[in-house]
């Protein structure tokens, strides 16, 4: 499949159509049909619960939150393949990944409601957390990549970032890294047309990112990242590459960023409607759906069913993140390092004796 | 006009004025910027004098270090002061020592805009108060003003200064403070800090975002019966020690506040220079109330970290009974 979609050739990998018609039956991953409706109704539970953080925001309930709406295809895929021993190394839009990683929706809340114990996700295994430095994460993921390589493991490192995180120093970094280690890591680039305002063309003058990987001796390839079975092939068959000592694997994700960057940007003020609904006829949900409803593996009635309990499911874990507590002083100090130097539990202990002095006074 | 305003009202004027002057950074062209303070310019000036640049921070410093070196004066927008440090080899290594290592021969008349500092519920690294680092390259200036005014003057002075300035941008009082501000160009000059409250038992001093908690505290003073006299430092490097060390010897007593973390930082200079222009003078030690020497913490955590006028209040109070 890399030879054949080569980004020299200019291809993209699409597998059904904007209606969920298959187009491309000989690259068609074979799933059955309980894995198909997991996948789909992953990526449901996923975008009810972005939708939903959205409007948490709006009431004041949580603070910045970037939203995934439009690009659950890719985490949607990869949180099929993803091993239980499998790295995942993100950046910030892959909700679905993390939720296949094993961390709940409580514990992202928590974070976004502004705690570093939301970063602790507790029952993710080898999981990172949230990296908010653009392209800096992609390093680590080379890093891990070397571990596996180093200790002969048999697992395989998934790593995200946008298009506009290619033009950091560190993506090609990591690729190069990454190449010369033959590292079994999974570069995927949600290329989502945006970094924040800036449009695709502004970033960079290359057509499309798959290409870049010619440059450090790697696989790539460009996929439509809004087509959960394009998605799914790219994500086995770079797994299969990987896993087999191949080295990485650049995946660019065609997709678009239906949101807006995070809740503090306003999309209108760099892009128009017309666009934005050029591109709703891709989204990634309506395809699956349209597949699975012609199959007869879902249909609208269940959909109907499922999502208020979804809702419910979701508001339960906001409402339990929003009785997570205060805050304590000690929280701001215990982790800066492993053992706690005299010179910062003096300046907590001060801290102390002015928050008493405060309490007096009042 | 809010410092937004008079940020952009003085890229504006320098840019009207003066063709070799370019803007550019991530977001700041079609958009304006993620805080708007260049809204507008990009159809007043052309996007080939104002443009969003690819999303590289190194990248917008070492370019400006060439822009520079052939004479343009780039002023370049680090999108928040955390994301500044992938330009960290850039600004140590190129931009403040190129004038150097060229013997004057290359200026670097560049600009560095970043907004800084906490107190706005953000993400993390969206809040730190990195002034120390930067004051501690030898080759930089480093101004943090505390309101439209001193903005508008000290952008002014930076863009016409033939070496390089990093402008950090209190974001925590963005559109806090309004103020009457003159439309036409004047300078506020880099190097000069101004006594903003005059007192007689104990020196503040602070910038920045710490200036309104400083007058708060200074208020709250003077109902326990102290005097204080606050001094808006402007500059952080190069450091006004004049003034600093004209107040001491009035006031014999010395607190720095700093958003910043206390350990190696601006209120540790401070200090210094407090025993090493007026010893003799000083009633009590000089005080810092300053960040924990820890990260800032995310904003359910954030009160613990921020300087109050309360905090202060009763350091002042500390430093008097002393």
């Amino acid at each position: 499949m890399f030879k054949e979609y080569n980004p020299i050739k200019k291809k993209r990998l699409q597998i059904i159509d904007n209606d969920g018609k298959v187009i491309n039956q000989k690259l068609m991953p074979k799933l059955d049909d309980k894995q198909l409706i997991k996948a789909y109704k992953d990526m449901l539970f996923a975008r009810t619960a972005d939708l939903m953080i959205v409007n948490y925001q709006r009431q004041g309930r949580i603070y910045t939150y970037p939203p995934n709406y439009g690009q659950e295809a890719i985490s949607g895929a990869v949180a099929q393949i993803m091993r239980d021993d499998d790295w995942l190394v993100p950046a910030f839009r892959e909700m679905g990944a993390y939720l296949a990683k094993g961390a709940s929706l409580k514990e992202l809340f928590i974070y976004f409601m502004g705690y570093e114990d939301g970063s602790l996700f507790k029952n993710a295994k080898n999981f990172l957390p949230i990296s908010v430095p653009i392209s800096s994460q992609l390093l680590h993921a080379s890093g891990i990549g070397y571990e596996i390589n180093y200790n002969n493991k048999d697992q395989i490192v998934y790593t995200f970032v946008g298009d506009g995180g290619t033009s950091e120093g560190d993506f090609h970094e990591a690729l190069n890294f990454a190449g010369v280690w033959k590292a079994p890591v999974i570069f995927i680039v949600q290329n989502n047309q945006y970094g924040i305002s800036t449009p695709f063309k502004m970033q960079t003058a290359s057509d499309g990112i798959a290409i870049k990987a010619l440059a450090y001796g790697i696989e790539g390839i460009q996929v439509d990242g809004n087509d959960f079975f394009a998605m799914y092939k790219a994500v086995e068959e770079s797994a299969k590459h990987a896993s087999g000592g191949n080295g990485p694997v650049l995946i660019e994700a065609v997709t678009y960023r239906k949101g807006a960057h995070t809740t503090s940007d306003d999309p209108t003020k760099y892009r128009t409607k017309e666009e934005e609904e050029k591109w709703d006829e891709t989204d990634p949900l309506k395809r699956l759906k349209a597949y699975l409803i012609a199959n007869k593996l879902w249909s609208e009635k269940e959909e109907e069913k499922i999502v208020p309990q979804y809702k419910k499911e979701i508001d339960r874990q906001f409402i339990e993140a929003e009785n997570y507590g205060e805050y304590a002083l000690e929280d701001v100090f215990k982790f800066m390092y492993t053992e706690m130097p005299q010179d910062i539990k003096n300046q907590m202990m001060e801290h102390e004796k002015f928050l008493k002095w405060k309490e007096a006074r009042s | 006009m809010n410092m937004v305003n008079a940020i952009n009202n003085a890229l504006d004027i320098k840019m009207a004025e003066d063709k070799s002057v370019i803007v550019y950074g991530e977001d700041v062209g079609v958009e304006g910027g993620v805080f708007r303070v260049t809204e507008g310019l990009q159809k007043k000036h052309g996007v080939e004098r104002i443009f969003d640049s690819p999303l590289a921070e190194s990248g917008l410093a070492g370019t400006a270090v060439g822009m520079a070196a052939a004479g343009l004066r780039p002023i370049i927008e680090m999108q928040f002061s955390g994301f500044s440090y992938p330009a960290f080899n850039q600004i140590i290594s190129h931009v403040s020592r190129m004038h150097n290592r060229s013997r004057g021969k290359y200026k670097q008349a560049i600009v560095i805009r970043m907004p800084y500092g906490g107190g706005i519920n953000a993400l993390e690294h969206h809040s730190e108060s990195a002034e120390a680092i930067w004051g501690h390259i030898p080759g930089l200036k480093v101004v943090i003003p505390s309101n439209p005014h001193d903005a508008k003057g000290l952008l002014i002075s930076s863009i016409e200064s033939e070496d390089p300035v990093i402008y950090m941008e209190p974001k925590r009082i963005y559109r806090a403070i309004k103020q009457e501000v003159e439309e036409s160009k004047f300078a506020v000059p880099i190097g000069k800090a101004k006594v903003i409250h005059k007192g007689e038992d104990i020196t503040l001093v602070a910038y920045g975002a710490m200036i309104r908690e400083a007058q708060k505290a200074a208020a709250l003073a003077k109902k326990e019966g102290i005097s204080v006299e606050i001094i808006d430092l402007r500059t952080i490097y190069p450091i006004d020690r004049e003034t600093i060390a004209e107040s001491i010897k009035k006031t014999g007593r010395i607190i720095t506040v700093t958003e910043a973390p206390k350990a190696f930082g601006v209120s540790a200079e401070i200090s210094a220079i407090a025993n090493e222009e007026a010893f003799l003078f000083l009633e009590a030690p000089p005080k810092r109330v300053a960040g924990f020497d820890t990260i800032v913490p995310l904003p359910k955590g954030e009160h613990h970290y921020l300087q109050t006028a309360e905090k202060i209040l009763y350091e002042i109070i500390r430093t008097v009974k002393y």
